[in-house]
Order: C-alpha cells, then structure tokens, then sequence
C-alpha cells in the first residue's frame, strides 16, 4: 500500500463519523439505483437511530453489561478498498471448501462471489448478494427486510444498521427444494475506524431444506472497527433451516449481533452462535414460534478471555400451539472475562401443548472472571412445559481426578474437561471443517493444543 | 522389587482414622483378594493409593516396584503403572471414549512420540470386542449414561488398553449381571501373566469363582485381620463377616 493512498483514505474517512448526518447522505447517495421504497426505509430508520437514546448504566435491557465503550463517533463507513485488503479478505475466506455458494465481503462490499449451481438457480434458489437481490428481487425482499428485529434492548442500534447497511447474503430457497452443502458468506472488517453492517436474509419456502454459515472476522489484529450485523431467517411450513454463525472479529472490535428467526407451521430451524472475538460483544436473539408444530433450537457457544465481555439477550416467544423451543448457551470464561445471559421465554394465551427450555451453563476457569444470568419466563397459555435454569461452576473435581488417575496430564485434563464442556454445542455444528478451525482458534485461545479430531467409527 | 507394597499405612478422611497400621504387599503376577464388609475402608485404601486428595495419609509408606508412590501426583502415580478401576466411576459429558483413552495412551509416550492411530482403533477395537462392548462406544462419552455394568465393562477395558504394572480393581462385580461378570473376568483373566499384579476388592465371593485369586485378605475395621489361600473366600461366604468379627474380638 502506497503512502498517497493511506493518506487519502484517512482525509476521506475522517470527515464523517457514522453518526453524523452527512455520512447518513453520502450512504443514500452511494447506493444504486436504490428503489424508493429502500430510501424511505432507511430514512426512517435513521430517524428512529437519532431520536433513540444511548443505553445508560440504568437501562434495564442492559443490565450487568458496559455501556461505556458504546460512543459511534469514531467509527466511519469505508471508502474504496485498496487491492491488498481485498487479497487479504479473499485469503481468510477458505475455512469451509465444501459449499454450495460462497460470498466474501470486505467492509460490505463484495470481492469474491461463488455462485449456486446453475440447476439450483434454474430451479428458483436466489443467492445473491444484498445490494443486488435489493434491485432484482424487490418485491419478494420487501416482505421480509427488517420486518422482524429482536427489539431487545439495542434498538438504536438496530435502526442504525436499517440506515446504513448497505449488503450481505441474500438466500431464498423455493418451496420443497432440498439444499445439502452449506451456503457460506464471510464478513471481513479492514482498516482502522471501519464501520460495517452486515446482513443476512434467509427465506426458506415451505418444504425447502438449507443451511448457511456466516463467518465474521478483520484483516487485521488491531484496528479499531465497529460491526453491527443483523440475521434474519424466515422458515415457511415444513422448512428445515441450519444457521450457523461465527464471531471472530479482532479483539478491538466492538460488535452487535441482533438475529431472529421466525417458523411457521411444522419449521425446523436450528442455529448455532460461537463468539470467540471483539472486546465487547452484544448477541440478540428473538426466536418467534408462529406457526404450529414448529421447533426451534438456538445453541450458543462464548469463550471469552483477557476483558472481553459477551452481553447476551434472548427471547423465545410461542405464538402457535404445539411448538418447541430450546435455548442452550454456554459459556467458558477466562481471565477479567464477562458474560451476561439474559434471557426471557414468553408463552401467548393461544400457545398451548407448548415445550420450551432455556439453558445458561458457565464454567468458570479462572475466579476473577464474571458471569451474570437472568433467566425468566412469562407464561399466559396453561398447558405448557417450561424449564429455564441458569449454573456456573468450575471445572469438576472429580472429574478431573478421573482423568488425572489415567495418567493424563493435568493441563491435557483440564483442556479435555473444557472440550467436553462445549461439546453439546459443537455436536450441532454439522460441519468438520468448521469444527476444526473452531478447535484450533478456541486452542490458541487457551495456549493449548486443539484436541485430536473426533472418533470414526468404522464398524 | 517388582511388587506393590503397602506398609502400616494410616488413613485419615476429614480427620478421622478409616485405615490404620495397614500392611500388604502383592507381588508382581499374583492376584489377592481383599474382602471385607461394607465401610471397612477398602474403597478408602485404594483411592488413597491412587492419589485423591480427600484422603490423607498420615503413616507408612507405599511403593510401586520400589518406587515410593505417596510422593507423586496422581496422574504420575498413573503412569508408574497402577490403575484404579473405579468402584463409582465419574461420567465426563463431551470426552469420548476414543479421544479419552487416547490421550492417557499419549501421555506415556515420549514428547517426540505419536500414536498411530490405525492401530489405536484396531487395539481398541479388539479390547472391546473381547469385553462385548459396542464398537459404536468410542464416540460416546466418557460413563455418561452408562448403566452400572457398562461402566465397570469400561473401566476394565481401559485397564486393558493402558496395560498397568498393578491394578486395584474395586468391586468390579457389583452391578454385574451374571453373564456380564462372567465377560468382564474373562477380560481380566485374558490379561493375568507374570507382569500384572492385582489387588481385587470385593465382598463377595462369587467374583473369585471366575477370577481365581493367589491369597485371600479379610479386612475389618481399617485394617486387615485375617489372610489366607483361596478356601478363606468360601469360609468367608459360609460363616459370614460375623465370625470374623468375633475371631477379632478375641484377639
Ligand atoms: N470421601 C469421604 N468422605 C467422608 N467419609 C468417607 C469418605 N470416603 C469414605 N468415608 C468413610 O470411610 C469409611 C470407609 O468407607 P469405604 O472406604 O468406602 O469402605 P468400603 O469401600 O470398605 O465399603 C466409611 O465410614 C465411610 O463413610
Ligand atoms: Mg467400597
């Protein structure tokens, strides 16, 4: 990267913080052959972004989490990315070599696309990015952009991302179609002060079978970055959908994800969060049983260390009779780390014979880490099975004197006792490759060695 | 000396005596019974000789092949070659089988060693299939919804695959249907030989009809009071701890 083009990238940024009126403008103005309907959107929403207040220590939405370090202004939208930030994206793009499309985004901007097969398209699967399913599939999107957002507790933020997002993946899987690799988009954050509003819109028509990986990480170890991503799936009757997202952005990033899901009539959906990045991380996650018959398992997975802080807030609201739900989030802490689970399971009048389940599990590893837990439940309906519960505890005694008695080494022990612990988490992952990297990042992680693969069982 | 020799040993949990003045040494090849009553502190003698920290010893010595064994940490206790088979085995979520014997197998190799993995899987296998344990087993973790008999049928398959100089097996046999006691001594007698000592605890005799013992030792009350050949089993078994009770009382 030459001198000119730092210095000229710096100028152009600096102007305009992603609070500030102008860069709201400048985005508008960016955006092609935007439809109307687009533009009135986001200028709502920027509306709604500026008349919101900050969270404050006294929010109750945010209790237990910092809001200190929560000020947008040093933060801009990026201009052009220079070719070695795109070399460098596309680099860290190859966790997942089976796929049935893949997409690379540096700072929302596009830089490599692997298209669905010709079959799949021919067949009506769209796989596209944002920007462009905006202007070709209007009329189908509208429907479902920003109609469901979790609305718990980062609203502001959730408006300000209506306003500036500006792409993401874009998957519709029409009715019956069954798709069995997975669809994968990775998100990269590059440059100092980069802001990026990744967007994820999943629509499985009823009967259609599909899962999708999103992969969230930065170029560079050290900028200070700012993401704010939204994740929404919507499954039609009988549709199976498997989300799976992995925060690894840099430690000096903050982030926001705030993901639904909402199934309709028999849906399958499953989703797994492992957040591993950012030095403070908020996880909003509205599951909305509207359909009845429909299951839904949200599963989680933290391990923060040094003084990240991963601030988690759910609710599973059964609309619908006869649905399932089950939330499990599970957290390792090291170090000054903090968790926060909050989460809330709402049972409407009309949503008998419902199941639900909400887990918070914390294994603390060292005694200075922290982790908060409010789990709660709202039950109007009076035919249900609800159970929430909240532990946190350290690695097992016994446990470990078990292993230690086989000769295996108390550290090799301890790491063994920590895998075990994520694996009800990991066993969801459905994909061995991300296993692997997940096992290698999380074994850096920890200055340990990531545990040989898992068994085959060859009978 | 290759032997496991225990000698008055005194065991205190939570400050009181359960073991006292407590002396046995099992040569190298042999197999000795060690009977005894509930709570006579049979569990609480081998958990303390494999190291757990809720039992101190407070007197005597213990030595693994001349190697003093009270000075160790558990796990290098493991690797002098001493297993436990556990009398109440700990169910570990998450660690399966396969990857758990794995790394007890790995931590004895040298630091520049691998374990092969194909022929890992292929001893693994053949342990299992001589202790009629699924195959699918190994992707299973560790106890973990076992029923009793399983986890003592996995205890002994690890003791297989680590191939110990000594192991204390305690009350292998309880929770053992007769068909399932009968595969698990078959295992342990498939591994007797000139380089194995073991010391078998148990309370009932019906143990020692399939895993035929060298010496008998009736414990009581912390230590033991009476030593003998195999028939002391089945005086045991006709008269009853009581008699034994009252020998003691006598002396
Ligand atoms: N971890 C422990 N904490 C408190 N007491 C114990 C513990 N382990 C053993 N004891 C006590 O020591 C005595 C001997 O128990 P144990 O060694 O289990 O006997 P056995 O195995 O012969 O049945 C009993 O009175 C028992 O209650
Ligand atoms: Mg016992």
């Amino acid at each position: 990267m030459s001198n000119a083009s730092t210095l000229e990238r710096v100028s152009a940024k600096a102007a305009k913080s992603i609070t500030s009126s102008e860069a709201f403008q400048n985005h508008l103005e960016s955006l092609e052959n935007a439809p109307k309907w687009l533009i009135d959107l986001k200028t709502e929403q920027w509306e709604q972004f500026s008349s919101l207040p900050m969270p404050t220590p006294k929010s109750e939405a945010w209790r237990f989490a910092r809001t200190g370090n929560l000020s947008l202004d040093k933060y801009q939208l990026s201009s052009d990315l220079t070719p070695s930030e795109i070399e460098d994206a596309q680099k860290n793009s190859h966790l997942i070599e089976s796929y049935s499309g893949k997409m690379v985004f540096a700072n929302d901007q596009l830089v490599e696309k692997k298209e669905a097969t010709a079959s799949l398209s021919q067949a009506g699967l769209i796989w596209a990015p944002l920007a462009k399913a905006i202007n070709e599939h209007g009329s189908l999107l509208r429907k479902f952009l920003l109609t469901f957002t979790p609305d718990l507790g980062s609203e502001k933020f959730q408006a300000l991302h209506g306003a500036l997002f500006s792409n993401g993946s874009f998957l519709y899987v029409p009715v019956g179609m069954e798709v069995t690799l997975p669809f994968v988009a990775y998100h990269e954050i590059c440059g100092h002060g980069a802001a990026v509003f990744p967007h994820t819109l999943i629509i499985a028509d009823a009967g259609a079978k599909v899962h999708l990986v999103d992969i969230f990480q930065s170029t560079g170890a050290n900028t200070k970055n700012f993401a704010c991503g939204m994740a929404s799936i919507f499954a039609g009757a009988g549709a199976q959908v498997s989300y799976q997202a992995i925060q690894e952005w840099n430690l000096e990033t903050l982030s926001f994800h705030l993901n639904s899901v909402s199934a309709e009539r028999d849906a399958d959906v499953q989703t797994v969060t492992v957040n591993l990045g950012s030095h403070q991380t908020r996880s909003e996650q509205h599951t909305c049983l509207s359909g009845p018959g429909s299951n839904v398992d949200n599963f989680s997975l933290s391990v923060p260390t040094g003084n990240q802080e991963v601030d988690q807030r759910t609710l599973q609201t059964h609309k619908a009779p006869s649905c399932r739900s089950n939330m499990l989030y599970k957290n390792a802490l090291m170090d000054d780390s903090r968790t926060i689970f909050s989460g809330l399971i709402k049972v409407e009048e009309s949503a008998q014979q419902t199941d639900a389940y909400q887990t918070n599990r914390n294994l603390l590893l060292n005694g200075s880490a922290e982790a908060n837990s409010l789990p709660g439940l709202e039950i109007l309906a009076n035919d249900v099975k609800c159970s929430h519960g909240a532990t946190t505890g350290e690695l097992d005694k016994e446990q470990l004197y078990y292993l230690l008695a086989r000769g295996i080494t108390r550290k090799k022990a301890e790491e063994l006792l920590v895998f075990g612990f994520f694996e009800e988490v990991f066993s969801h992952l459905e994909n061995d490759e991300l296993r692997e990297h997940l096992n290698s990042w999380i074994g850096k992680k920890f200055h340990v060695d990531p545990p040989t693969g898992n068994p085959v069982t060859n009978s | 000396m290759s032997s496991l020799d225990i000698r008055n040993l005194e065991i205190h949990v939570e400050g009181k005596p359960i073991v006292k003045d407590f002396t046995l040494n099992v040569p190298k090849g042999e197999v000795h019974a060690l009977m005894g009553p509930n709570g006579s502190g049979k569990s609480t003698l081998a958990k303390a000789l494999a190291g757990h920290e809720d039992y101190q010893i407070v007197a005597g010595e213990a030595s693994l092949n001349g190697q003093n064994i009270l000075k160790m940490e558990v796990d290098e206790i493991a690797r002098a070659g001493l297993f436990m088979a556990f009398q109440y085995p700990s169910e570990i979520p998450g660690v399966s089988i396969a990857n758990f014997i794995r790394a007890a197998l790995t931590a004895r190799l040298a630091d520049n060693e691998e374990l092969d993995a194909a022929r890992y899987y292929r001893r693994l296998y053949e342990k299992m299939d001589l202790l009629k344990i699924d195959r699918k087993f190994t992707a299973r973790s560790v106890n973990e919804g076992f029923s009793g008999g399983e986890k003592k049928r996995c205890e002994i398959l690890q003791m297989a695959m680590l191939q110990p100089h000594f192991a204390i097996m305690d009350e292998t046999d309880s929770g053992l249907d007769i068909d399932a006691l009968k595969i698990v001594s078959h295992g342990v007698n498939t591994m007797r030989g000139p380089d194995l000592g073991i010391l078998l605890i148990t309370h009932y005799q019906r143990l020692l009809d399939y895993i035929v013992p060298d010496k008998v030792h009736v414990m009581w009350d912390g230590r033991i009071v009476r030593s003998g050949g195999k028939e002391l089993a089945l005086e045991l078994e006709e008269k009853g701890y009581d008699w034994v009770k009252e020998e003691v009382a006598v002396v």
